[in-house]
């Protein structure tokens, strides 16, 4: 089934099909279609919906929902997804799978509802207090916004942790067509560590207290593996990658600009290629260096240079110190975005 | 030795990560009666396996080593609002919350009261002795006029602190709970009515009646710095004084059950989302002349249903399509924009920095977006744009009396779908008129007869 959508809809489509049953959130813009179709869509297929008092209580709603062992999700922006931090860090420390969307606006404060991508620190390598990692993933259109959203609940069952949805107001607010999944998936069962209030889960504990340092240190340690172990998860994509002698390594809205640049240097015989990661934690470090080996590497991005600066030290990371050290940027903040004429100027500059 | 009956406790405290059978609990603390009281209640009911505790951080943060049932460990001041989420999450269990002063009444306040106010489905058992216990005896909202704290040296001094906060006549304000009440733990008579009580709330969790709290006042000789019985003295004479016992609302025989108004139901996400008319998915067509449109005008002028319309031609046609507005403030008033692209590849860049296409209802818009306009491409403009600026070398600018022929055919509204009838006359869409025709059709799914009116209309101002 095909359907002509707002990006944010398709967000609500794609954690349906999913299993996802608990919808918990706080209106903001540019995220506030999620809502809106959670509104409608979850009652009518007999799922919940609650508009909670405000952020910090949607994340530990969701604290709550999937303790009992159930999927669900919020989706917010900039300053709401400042103030679920806290809460992740404790679906994270309780390792419960949960979904939480950021259609990223511009900041810092209240900035204004227009595109940005600065949320990336948080969104990638955790906002909130302690160790810990989400599994986070780059959506770049409308179908996407749909199937990474079911992506996302894959993930944060499969490593119980919870997996943030990054995207940007632009994104958000589009109308592309998606095609709906062919089936819905089946709910995973959690009681082995849920409270369901059921004989077979009473003695079930949910809980991210380790009174006891070593035993803390311990749990630390355990977090640790199981994030390493995520990297086979990792998710990218490449495109005239394979002749390129310049890279544009983007993700989100920015790869979609990005590939119209590589289209159009082609054009004028500059052989372009892009790098997307699709997951951005985990990092496709082994992917980038492969396809950015011995060549330019340009980003396209809507924040400071948080982006880039991730770029740079998955390269060197990865033994391209030398990339790495060359790695050149192009950004907007504010709400403005990176134009093509701008990006095709860019790269041209660095040839 | 005879052993005393732990009713709904472990007899030992694995969960603690020792094998003990001692609380952390301080001598003479309310909190150790209170933790009995709720597991007596709780086995007595025969609930633990149904049971789902939510426990706070304070001194409650470990009751989890007691109670026999399944816990869910909270963040401070959240207990009220992952009780939400469990009892939405697991309506046929008994969800319980535990929450202390500083819990409840400082930093979950909103939590607790909102949740009270939407008449969650979950019990909240809320333990007031007058202070922080766990981080060091701070003042609480609940803290007495004078009383000594380690934040309120010199007493508390309402001029610069308030007054105790009353959570149960705050509380009683509500319409949705059920359940109302204060009791104490402070002497043996007072725990018999408490045990009362906390049953109550367990009941109503069972029987699905609503929302309840308790609040139970309770002594905390460790911060009062008071052996026990004053501690307990301090309960009955000082606290009570402030916070009066009793039953504030008690609704469980009189409260119909509740019911929620029906709405249209579907069986499953394929149901929900199916079309009436097959959607049929883009096709790739490397040949077809990627279009990038953009539309601007007054917020009201309709044009982001104009440019919606012409999304919807292309998606007929099968041609990769995105829509974009405007969004924000601006959309409330002022001017509004959006943006289309219609491509024979899937779409990279979603932005339009130079469209093939301009049309302005407005001179704020055709001076903000004139000069982008691809050489080539075409500005259409309604003749009520004065156009003081002349558009870039190479670009086709049209006047075209939009919202005059809206008016001239009496349906002033109607402006957008005149310049539909540019946009088709001129055929610079690369789409089929038929396909402009059903777009527009199509946009009044909801009121078919304006849907015909407005195609009469298109084909009537085709004909200027």
């Amino acid at each position: 089934m095909t359907k002509f959508v707002k990006s944010n809809e398709a967000v609500v489509m794609g954690a349906l099909y999913a299993g996802c049953d608990l919808y918990f959130g706080y209106p903001i813009t540019p995220a506030s279609e999620i809502a809106h179709g959670a509104a409608k869509w979850f009652p009518m297929l007999g799922r919940t919906f609650v508009q909670a008092e405000c952020e910090t209580a949607s994340v530990n709603m969701m604290f709550g929902a999937a303790a009992a062992g159930k999927l669900c999700m919020t989706a917010t922006s900039g300053p709401g997804f400042s103030l679920m931090q806290e809460g992740i860090s404790y679906l994270a420390g309780a390792e419960l799978p949960a979904v939480v969307v950021d259609v990223n606006r511009a900041g810092p404060g209240l900035g204004n509802v227009y595109p940005e991508q600065s949320d990336y620190t948080p969104a990638v390598k955790g906002g909130g207090h302690g160790n810990y990692q989400t599994f986070t993933l780059a959506p770049a259109n409308a179908q996407e916004m749909c199937d990474l959203t079911i992506k996302a609940f894959e993930m944060a069952a499969k490593w119980r942790t919870p997996a943030i949805v990054f995207a940007d107001g632009l994104q958000g607010q589009m109308m592309e067509t998606v095609k709906l999944p062919e089936a819905e998936s089946p709910r995973p069962d959690f009681s082995a560590w849920a409270a369901q209030g059921e004989p077979k889960t009473r003695e079930n504990l949910v809980k991210s207290i380790f009174l006891d340092a070593a035993a803390q240190e311990k749990f630390n340690e355990y977090l640790q593996e199981k994030y390493a172990k995520m990297a086979a998860d990792a998710m990218s994509e490449t495109y005239l990658a394979d002749d390129a002698d310049l890279m544009i390594v983007a993700f989100g809205i920015g790869s979609r600009i990005a590939r119209t640049t590589a289209e159009e240097l082609r054009k004028v015989g500059i052989k372009a290629g892009c790098f997307r990661p699709i997951s951005l934690n985990p990092f496709p470090r082994e992917a980038l260096a492969a396809s950015c080996k011995g060549k330019k590497v340009l980003t396209i991005e809507l924040d400071a240079g948080q982006f880039a600066d991730d770029v740079r030290l998955n390269l060197a990371k990865a033994g391209c110190g030398a990339e790495a050290a060359s790695v050149k940027m192009l950004h907007r903040m504010g709400g403005e975005v990176v134009s093509v004429d701008a990006a095709v100027a860019a790269a041209k500059e660095m040839l | 030795m005879a052993t005393i009956e732990q009713k709904g406790m472990y007899k030992v405290f694995p969960r603690s990560g020792k094998n003990v059978s001692f609380t952390h609990y301080c001598p003479g603390c309310g909190h150790g009666i209170i933790n009995k009281l709720i597991a007596e209640a709780c086995a007595e009911l025969g609930l633990q396996d149904k049971t789902i505790f939510v426990d706070p951080v304070g001194c409650g943060v470990f009751t989890y080593y007691y109670w026999d049932a399944a816990h869910i460990s909270a963040a401070h001041g959240r207990a009220s609002a992952v009780a939400t989420g469990s009892c939405r999450a697991r309506p046929d269990a008994v969800n319980i919350a535990y929450q202390g002063d500083g819990d409840l009444g400082a930093i979950g306040f909103n939590n607790a009261f909102q949740a009270a106010s939407r008449g969650e489905n979950f019990g909240c058992i809320f333990v007031n002795n007058s202070l922080y216990g766990m981080t060091g005896g701070q003042m609480a909202p609940t803290t007495l006029d004078g009383e000594t704290t380690t934040t309120t040296p010199f007493g508390r001094d309402p001029a610069l602190t308030g007054y105790p906060l009353h959570v149960c006549e705050v509380f009683n304000q509500l319409k949705a709970p059920v359940y109302i009440a204060r009791v104490s733990v402070a002497d043996t008579k007072r725990i018999m009515q408490a045990k009362q009580a906390i049953r109550k709330v367990f009941e109503i969790q069972r029987d699905k009646k609503g929302y309840a709290i308790l609040e139970i006042l309770a002594p905390c000789p460790t911060n009062l710095r008071m052996n026990a019985e004053k501690a307990a003295q301090f309960c009955i004479n000082e606290m009570e004084k402030e916070f009066p016992l009793g039953t504030f609302r008690d609704e469980t025989a009189t409260r119909p059950a509740r019911e929620v108004r029906p709405i249209p139901q579907c069986a499953s996400c394929a149901e929900l989302f199916a079309e009436k008319t097959a959607i049929p998915a883009a096709v790739t067509d490397p040949a077809f002349a990627e279009k990038r449109f953009k539309f601007a005008g007054y917020g009201g002028q309709g044009i982001l249903s104009l440019g919606l319309t012409v999304a919807e031609a292309a998606r007929l046609e099968r041609r990769h399509t995105l829509w974009f507005p405007s969004y924000g403030p601006e959309q409330r008033g002022g001017s509004a924009n959006c943006s289309v692209v219609v491509s024979g590849t899937p779409i990279g860049s979603p932005t339009v920095e130079h469209p093939d296409v301009l049309v302005c209802m407005n001179q704020p818009s055709y001076e903000r977006f004139a000069q982008d306009v691809k050489k080539g491409g075409l500005i259409i403009v309604d003749e009520t744009v004065p156009v003081h600026v002349q558009p870039p070398e190479g670009v086709q600018l049209v006047v075209w009396p939009a919202i005059r022929l809206a008016e001239e055919f009496g349906v002033p509204k109607a402006a957008n779908t005149m310049m539909l009838a540019a946009l088709k006359k001129l055929n610079c869409t690369g789409l089929s008129g038929d396909s402009l025709e059903e777009a527009l059709v199509a946009s009044f799914k909801k009121k078919p007869e304006l849907g015909e009116k407005n195609k009469q209309l298109l084909r009537q101002a085709e004909q200027m």
